[in-house]
């Protein structure tokens, strides 16, 4: 009896989970009840009628989490915002966001649900590359547009007709990285690497563009994510002859090349990836981090710059709302992603309606787009739209970040 | 009841399971719906295999997910690289896999005692990070994209209804030869170690024979499982394939039973159900958030408690004393297909 007992406890509980399960997949429904007016805003119209309905797919839990929770704070502040503002052609906008937790199987399983029950019109995510590249497929079959806010290379090449992507790609980081040594008269470099995605796309990058411009790669060495030394790779370049070092990485590895260049008191300029370009990377590498040269998104240095750059109001315009809508964190790249994301799907609803293959044509057509991540102009032949000046070089001066002029 | 025999029970076990899999095939249409069912199929096969290997041969792996990621990366670059039919890619990859699997087995199998779970343990760490470094070959942590989707007799398989169709006879296949094999007399000398492995040595059981033999077996289904994931996602990446899958696998296993063919498929399903459960329930009840996996290690803790024996446990082993209130094997299969 003790078994028995225990068996429909098993049973009990898978029943609920498929009940749960089916319950979540779409059954005709009767239309949603009309949506509760903005409390705010006296002259905007109160969005009515049906919800046009955004998908997003994040990276909340997992390795991911860093990227995907600001991208889910921007995105749920703009659903606030556009809807407060009476809505995309006067009818709200509901923004339904999945935890891919990090993991394809996950995100190939929210992509179905947006694609088949939610019946979304387009979809803002993955956080992650591997994530977006496993469900780029379903959109792709779907007709759906997909807006990724990951960068890599083969998310927007060769070019699918449905996906889209506003992460600033690798190529064109090391572009602005290039303008800047080439014009120093730097010729010899040592390139040391994170062992992970970000960081071999950016040494394939570095290795097509250094003989362009006239440089050569004395030495190229490479460190796993998680390692917490780089004497070793360091003490190979030192030997090496190189003018400059350029370290590609995401955190915490780059710190501790910071860290351990100063101990072994290599003078050589370090150059580093708009992968540090966070506070995470000046707390971890501490004094280390000073002189450190980058290319970095200009949201970083948004307060510097100057009145006649064109993005300068949309960056202030979203720290001023994320801070305020988030108890005063600050914003981010990835934050900013996701709102360059909306803003041009939003852009495309109002031109084009929520017809999901008219959006697609529709978001190629985005032109002179001013965004968080640079200003955007998309094509047929280009899906992300961003060129070297989506950068600035930026450096650390006692703790500070300061544009490099 | 004597070795070879079609049991009455496992005929009538098979009928229901394949009734589960026409009714579950015929009357959904949700893409959804039949995605997650492939998902599961997929893991079951593995796990199929891994059941075998675990409660029959008394054996860990902790490399299973190595051998699905050689199956899809074999797949992935012997079709895009060389432009080869996915089927014969996927006969390939079974067939490279299994000999790897063979050569690892055949020494660690010889020694008493888990070396089998550390020589995997280290494979596993192996191949995951050759997927990673071999660039060349396997386009790194990038991944591989475009690979060409299975068709059979002309028709393209690429939509989720289609693949169920194909996926879901392929497992009825499997779990058919799994039970031929537990009752052969391979089977019997398996069981026999099971029990007891100086005892079954002793009464003439080539032990380590055997226990490769079951291993190996357990990699190429591994492999073939690992093969139809490239040519259903299209795209394949090293991070599905990392030890956490090779430990989620194990669980399955546990979860569901490893002493019958059935458990590990019970186990696939209700752990891929679970995980989709907790991660809607997460999305539509605010206070779930960020909780689902808190929930997911929970529900685990539970089945282990209340029903250590997993899931689906045999109807009554040979020499035990009869049991009362076990679950009549045909319920199970009910549970297959509700879960699936």
């Amino acid at each position: 009896m003790f078994q028995a007992r225990h068996l429909t406890v098993a049973v009990l509980l898978l029943a609920a989970a498929v009940v749960l399960v089916l319950g979540g997949c779409p059954k005709p429904t009767p239309p949603p009840p009309p949506p509760v007016g903005p409390a705010l805003g006296p002259t905007a119209q109160a969005p009515s009628g049906e919800p046009i309905k955004i998908g997003a797919i994040l990276s909340l839990s997992g390795p991911g989490a860093p990227l995907g929770t600001p991208e889910r704070d921007t995105l749920t502040m703009l659903e606030k915002s556009i809807n407060d503002a009476g809505g995309v052609n006067g009818r709200p906008l509901k923004v339904i966001v999945a935890d891919d937790q990090t993991d394809e199987n996950q995100a190939l399983a929210a992509a179905k649900r947006f694609v088949e029950s939610d019946k979304v019109v387009a979809c803002i995510g993955p956080s992650t590359s591997p994530t977006t590249l496993t469900i780029m497929p379903v959109f792709k079959k779907a007709e759906i547009p997909l807006i990724s806010c990951a960068a890599a290379v083969k998310i927007t090449q060769p070019v699918e007709k449905y996906v889209f992507s506003t992460a600033q790609p690798d190529v064109i980081a090391v572009a602005k990285l290039m303008d800047y040594l080439k014009a120093k008269g730097f010729k010899k470099l040592a390139v040391v690497a994170d062992s992970n995605a970000f960081g071999q796309s950016g040494v394939e990058a570095l290795e097509e563009q250094a003989p362009k411009n006239g440089m050569q790669i004395v030495r190229k060495e490479s460190f796993g994510s998680k390692d917490t030394s780089m004497t070793t790779q360091l003490t190979k370049i030192k030997g090496a002859g190189a003018d400059a070092i350029v370290c590609w990485g995401t955190n915490p590895g780059p710190a501790i090349v910071a860290k351990n260049a100063r101990e072994l008191k290599i003078t050589t300029p370090l150059f580093m990836s708009h992968g540090v370009s966070n506070a995470k990377f000046v707390e971890l590498a501490g004094p280390a981090a000073d002189g450190v040269i980058f290319p970095s998104g200009r949201i970083l240095v948004a307060d510097q710059l100057t009145d006649t750059d064109k993005q300068r109001s949309v960056l202030l315009e979203y720290t001023k709302a994320f801070q305020a809508a988030n108890e005063g964190k600050t914003p981010d790249h990835f934050g900013g992603h996701a709102w360059d994301a909306m803003h041009m799907i939003v852009a495309a609803l109002r031109s084009a309606g929520p017809d999901p293959k008219a959006l697609a044509a529709a978001l190629e057509q985005t032109r002179d787009f001013v965004g968080v991540g640079g200003i955007f102009n998309l094509s047929p032949t280009d899906h992300n739209g961003l060129t070297k000046d989506a950068f600035v070089l930026v450096t650390v001066k006692e703790g500070k970040w300061e544009i490099v002029k | 009841m004597r070795g070879g025999g079609w049991a009455r029970s496992r005929i009538l076990g098979l009928t229901l399971f394949a009734a589960a899999i026409f009714t579950f095939g015929l009357t959904v249409h949700s893409g959804y719906l039949l995605g997650m069912a492939v998902l599961i199929a997929l893991h079951a096969l593995v796990a199929l295999g891994l059941g075998l290997l675990m409660g029959w041969a008394g054996q860990i792996s902790l490399g299973h997910a190595g051998f699905y990621g050689l199956g899809a990366y074999a797949s992935a670059i012997l079709t895009t690289r060389f432009g080869l039919n996915p089927w014969l890619a996927l006969v390939l990859g079974a067939v490279g896999t299994g000999l790897i699997a063979f050569a690892v087995g055949k020494p660690t199998l010889r020694l008493r005692g888990h070396y089998l779970a550390m020589g995997t343990l280290g494979l596993g760490l192996i191949i995951w990070t050759v997927f990673n470094q071999a660039a060349t070959w396997t386009e790194g942590p990038s991944g591989i994209r475009d690979i060409p989707v299975l068709s059979l007799g002309g028709l393209a398989l690429d939509n989720d209804q289609r693949f169920y169709w194909l996926i879901w006879p392929v497992v009825l296949v499997a779990v058919m030869l799994a039970g031929n094999l537990i009752n052969s007399r391979m089977g019997r000398a398996l069981r026999a170690l099971g029990e007891n492995e100086g005892a079954a040595a002793a009464a003439g059981v080539d032990v380590a024979r055997a226990k490769l033999g079951v291993f190996t077996l357990s990699a190429v289904l591994a492999s073939i499982a690992g093969s139809f994931y490239a040519h259903y996602v299209t795209f394949v990446n090293p991070s599905p394939f990392g030890f956490a899958l090779s430990i989620q696998l194990m669980t399955m296993v546990v979860v569901g039973g490893e002493m019958t063919v059935w458990g590990p498929l019970v186990g696939a399903g209700v752990l891929t159900v679970l995980h989709q459960v907790l991660a809607i329930s997460a999305q539509r009840i605010p206070a779930m958030e960020g909780l689902e996996v808190v929930a997911y290690g929970a529900v685990l803790v539970i089945f282990l408690l209340f029903r250590p024996q997993g899931l689906v446990a045999p109807l009554r082993r040979r020499g035990a004393p009869p049991r009362a209130a076990e679950p009549p094997a045909p319920r199970a299969d009910e549970v297959v297909g509700e879960a699936s």
